[in-house]
């Protein structure tokens, strides 16, 4: 079973530069896990105090996670996860 | 160095002039690797404030889609600031996610919705550092009907 992960510019260095990984997972957070053990720092940049960063969106199969379970959101077999940053900022 | 034709700087800054008192914000595509800014895609502020941006979350999917459909990538990023001086906040420094763009930013407190200049300055954020470019503006090339 395998799950196409798409990825930032800005996290390729844990990907050796690499536009999309594979990776498994029946769930979103299993599927960090997984990321993790391959490209270690990975979850770091995703997560914090166990939540889906503020500023990272995370998409299954153009889907918004934060629709659709967040962490709980369940995967399968051919589905595609894309992560993007947030593009966001102001003078606040 | 920002090279930019002169119709993207006129949209860029209407924009910013037009969503005064609020933070206008968006994104000029351009072919991958390129460094030439072309296609200009004005966002939603989807955080509709006088103090901070953000591209809705959906829109933000559209749009990579689209761009990556076109083998393009964000060759600038531009928002407005329009209280305060056109240099990168420490939220735009934290924030800053796009190592290859260029991050340009308008202030508009001068003038507001009205004409008159305004401040147009470019940077590059690379893991919080932000270094000044120089913007050069060039004629815009007439299409041929």
């Amino acid at each position: 079973m395998a799950i196409e992960v798409r990825i930032p510019t800005i996290l390729r260095t844990y990907t050796d530069g690499a536009k999309a990984v594979e990776a498994n997972g029946a769930t979103l957070t299993a599927l960090i896990d997984d990321l993790e053990g391959s490209h270690p720092g990975l979850k770091g940049r995703l997560l914090e105090n166990g939540d889906l960063r503020r500023f990272v969106n995370v998409y299954i199969n153009d889907e918004d996670v934060r629709f659709i379970g967040g962490l709980e959101a369940t995967l399968a077999d051919g589905d595609q996860v894309v992560v993007l940053p947030a593009v966001a900022g102001g003078a606040r | 160095m920002l090279t930019i034709d002169q119709a993207t700087y006129d949209a860029i800054v209407a924009h910013a002039k037009r969503d005064h008192p609020d933070e206008a914000c968006g994104i000029v595509a351009g072919p991958e690797g390129s460094d030439r800014p072309e296609r200009f895609i004005e966002m939603i502020n989807a955080a509709g404030s006088p103090t901070f941006y953000e591209f809705d979350s959906t829109d933000l999917f559209q749009l990579y889609k689209d761009m990556d459909e076109r083998d393009e990538e964000p060759v600038v990023i531009y928002h407005s600031h329009t209280a305060t001086e056109a240099y990168p906040s420490r939220t735009d420094i934290g924030l800053a996610s796009e190592p290859n763009a260029h991050y340009v930013l308008v202030s508009t407190r001068e003038h507001g919705n009205n004409d008159g200049p305004v401040e147009f300055r470019s940077y590059r954020i690379i893991d919080a550092v932000v270094t000044e470019e120089d913007v050069t503006i060039t004629p815009t090339e007439e299409s041929t009907p």
